[in-house]
């Protein structure tokens, strides 16, 4: 009786935590099909519509947004990959002067968070005039990322045999050869992690890309969105709601499909405590 | 003696030592051509050679000096004329300036580096009798220095965009640098400590930034323990045997880690909205209220609001975070328990407790540093508001990141906002610093 009376509480207690996770995700994908314009309190299944679709694509330039934030987080990904691959492959590999001190800089450093510089980040970029231009961000998020990824994936390299790159060496292969052949084969997990978490940043970050680009037409997703609901409030609330519904599917796919790699990236510190 | 002879070369003209005393050309011509664009730089960025040739009569660093002389003069003057077209823009010198700072440091790192490989060099030659031939030597220097080699772009990028907005953060807390001086209209200028005092002895600064740095604390802690030991809560019960369907059930509880955050702090701020939210309708309608709660208009209650939605939002990484820590552990431990005669009540609380601890505490402490800079999880669900008049620029719910954002934003307070960020990041720094020393992969390094 006790035991039925567990595994009944226990799927209760899970079914119960569903539904409180569901109910806001239904509620603003109920509310993206529904007339009106402002958060609806009560969702009308009977009146569905796609208006709101059709008003995000002729009324706003989601589509640019769109495009703009795509082309900078595969930009990022790739740019990102490459450098932190390189950095951490030289962290784990090689013992140089300075290697302690650089990684101890490095790590207290990424404790800045970005956009207390950003002041100075954009006195930077306009000194440069790349103001409004997609590779300012790029840059920042590219050579933000070193640092903390630079320990995760030195972390995991520590953990691949050096007897490998040895053996390659033996055979004949140079330093980048080993790098390409060896080492970034073995770090597969590690580096789709590094891909995966790149690639999505730039979709939802709000505060650097407002500063530096926030014209309508350099836009990013995220500024955009905000700018839909901001200040005027629920008079747009149908339309932001299709809009994030748009975007919030597709990551969350994303997501779902490399939780794998998510998870052993979020852990990755949790097993050597 | 060459290598006495090589460094008392190399002292003066870079690389001439490995030139002519060691007989290696290249890399003395290397470290000749790093001397030669250092003082290029300068020469050409300014008038020197006008000045030189006599067709400049009234010689200022400040208008025709070169990168280097003008970019110092700007870091320490931060300009000398006011306004207008050709007036002195304070932030442009300053952050050049720092510019300016950067790239000596590098030119002087590369002749420390130019008057050791000289001594060495000669060192080598003193000792072997031998001169290397160029092949050989150049092989050599990529093979000791490739770590360097590889790294010094990756560093010089790191440095500018990471390094260099640090410095210039740190530095504006000690100029006067908000809505009174504002260039290019106003000149800047150094203040000392004057901001740090202003922020703890001015009672409205020093009260606000009290009231905010005490609510920032508790809702670190707060925020982080209850996702924490929901997380563990939730990844028990998933873990539990006699659970079916654990698959279903897990992917629907990912789905709040899943969702992009932003989406989901704005989807709260609306379902919670005091007047017209579904929430406040919802009971309503079942008579479970008979007004409106002020979910965020409250003060209290918009940070009671701000766990809640927090703890949907952060309690799923933690739970895979569990989860895997449960895979892990070592079954043979709670074998010996129950021989033992432990319950699993002991066993839970004796064994799973402090081995999960022990897993996840570096976790547990950088969540903490994240949610200390949750700037997300606040500004999209209250804007820090409700408003609150005793508070200087800052709502009821502003945590210290929050707040230095509307002083930089709203306000342009540039010079406390930086007071605040240095303070901030000190400790954050010294919180992970700390929190690093502690763990493996530091004794490791």
């Amino acid at each position: 009786m006790k035991k039925k009376l567990t595994v009944f509480l226990l799927h209760a207690e899970l079914i119960l935590m569903s539904f409180i996770v569901l109910i806001p995700v239904m509620w603003i994908i109920l509310s993206s099909f529904q007339r009106g314009s402002g958060p609806p309190v009560a969702i009308n299944l009977k009146g569905l519509t796609l208006d709101n679709y059709n008003r995000l694509f002729s009324e706003t330039s989601y589509f640019l947004w769109f495009y703009n934030t795509f082309k900078i987080a595969l930009a990022n990904m790739v740019l990102s990959v490459l450098l932190i691959m390189i950095t951490a492959w030289i962290m784990s590999r090689f013992l140089f002067r300075g290697r302690k001190a650089g990684l101890m800089a490095i790590m207290i450093l990424s404790m800045f968070p970005t956009f207390l510089s950003m002041t100075a980040i954009y006195t930077l970029f306009l000194t440069l005039g790349l103001v409004g231009k997609s590779i300012s961000l790029i840059i920042v998020y590219a050579v933000g990322a070193i640092p903390y990824n630079t320990w995760l994936v030195k972390g995991y390299l520590d953990g691949v045999p050096k007897a490998i790159d040895e053996a390659a060496y033996m055979d004949g292969c140079t330093r980048f050869q080993t790098f390409r052949k060896v080492i970034l084969p073995m770090s597969k997990p590690i580096i789709t992690y590094c891909a995966v978490s790149q690639f999505m940043l730039p979709w939802m970050d709000y505060i650097l890309p407002n500063i530096l680009l926030s014209g309508d037409r350099s836009r990013t997703l995220a500024v955009g969105l905000f700018a839909l609901i901001n200040g005027k409030e629920s008079i747009n609330f149908t339309v932001f709601a299709s809009g994030a519904v748009l975007i919030a599917v597709p990551i969350t796919i994303i997501f779902i499909i490399f939780q794998k790699y998510l998870v052993q990236g979020v852990s990755a510190g949790a097993d050597k405590g | 003696m060459k290598k006495y002879k090589a460094l008392s070369l190399s002292l003066l003209i870079w690389g001439s030592g490995q030139f002519l005393v060691c007989r290696q050309k290249i890399k003395g011509l290397f470290f000749l051509l790093l001397q030669l664009l250092f003082i290029g730089i300068e020469l050409f960025s300014g008038y020197w050679l006008q000045y030189a040739g006599g067709l400049i009569s009234d010689f200022s660093i400040r208008l025709h000096g070169g990168f280097f002389t003008k970019g110092i003069w700007g870091l320490i003057t931060l300009g000398e004329k006011i306004g207008g077209k050709y007036g002195d823009h304070s932030t442009m010198l300053l952050i050049r300036g720092v510019i300016a700072l950067f790239v000596i440091i590098l030119f002087l790192l590369v002749y420390f580096w130019n008057l050791k490989d000289a001594y060495c060099s000669g060192l080598q030659i003193d000792r072997s009798g031998t001169y290397t031939d160029i092949k050989e030597d150049l092989r050599r220097f990529y093979s000791i220095n490739f770590a360097y080699i590889v790294l010094i772009p990756i560093g010089i990028a790191f440095l500018f965009i990471v390094v260099m907005p640090i410095v210039f953060s740190v530095l504006t807390a000690f100029l006067n640098y908000n809505r009174d001086h504002l260039p290019p209209g106003k000149l800047l200028d150094w203040v000392g400590l004057a901001n740090f005092r202003k922020l703890f002895t001015v009672p409205i600064w020093s009260h606000t930034f009290f009231k905010v740095l005490v609510w920032t604390i508790l809702w670190t802690f707060i925020g982080t323990m209850t996702t924490y030991f929901f997380g563990m809560l939730q990844a028990l019960i998933l873990n539990h045997p006699v659970v079916r369907c654990k698959n279903v059930f897990r992917t629907i509880l990912i789905l709040p880690w899943a969702i992009p955050q932003m989406v989901s702090l704005l989807v709260f701020r609306n379902l919670l909205n005091g007047q017209f939210g579904p929430v406040n309708q919802a009971l309503l309608n079942l008579g479970l209220i008979s007004e409106n709660i002020p979910f965020l208009s409250d003060p209290f209650i918009a940070k009671l609001s701000i766990i809640i939605v927090n703890l949907w939002l952060g309690f799923p990484i933690f739970m895979v975070m569990m989860l895997g820590v449960f895979a892990n552990l070592d079954q043979s431990l709670f074998e010996a328990a129950a021989i033992d005669g432990a319950n699993k009540y002991q066993s839970f609380l004796r064994i799973t407790l402090p081995l999960v601890f022990q897993a996840t505490a570096a976790n547990l402490i950088m969540s903490m540093a994240g949610n200390f800079n949750a700037f997300g999880a606040i500004y999209f669900l209250t804007q820090g508001g409700p408003n609150n008049p005793d508070m200087q620029f800052a709502g009821s719910t502003d945590i210290l990141i929050s707040w230095i954002y509307k002083l930089t934003l709203n306000q342009q307070m540039y010079d406390i906002a930086a007071v605040m960020s240095v303070l901030l990041f000190l400790f954050v720094g010294a919180v992970s610093f700390w929190n690093f020393r502690r763990t493996v992969s530091f004794k490791e390094l």
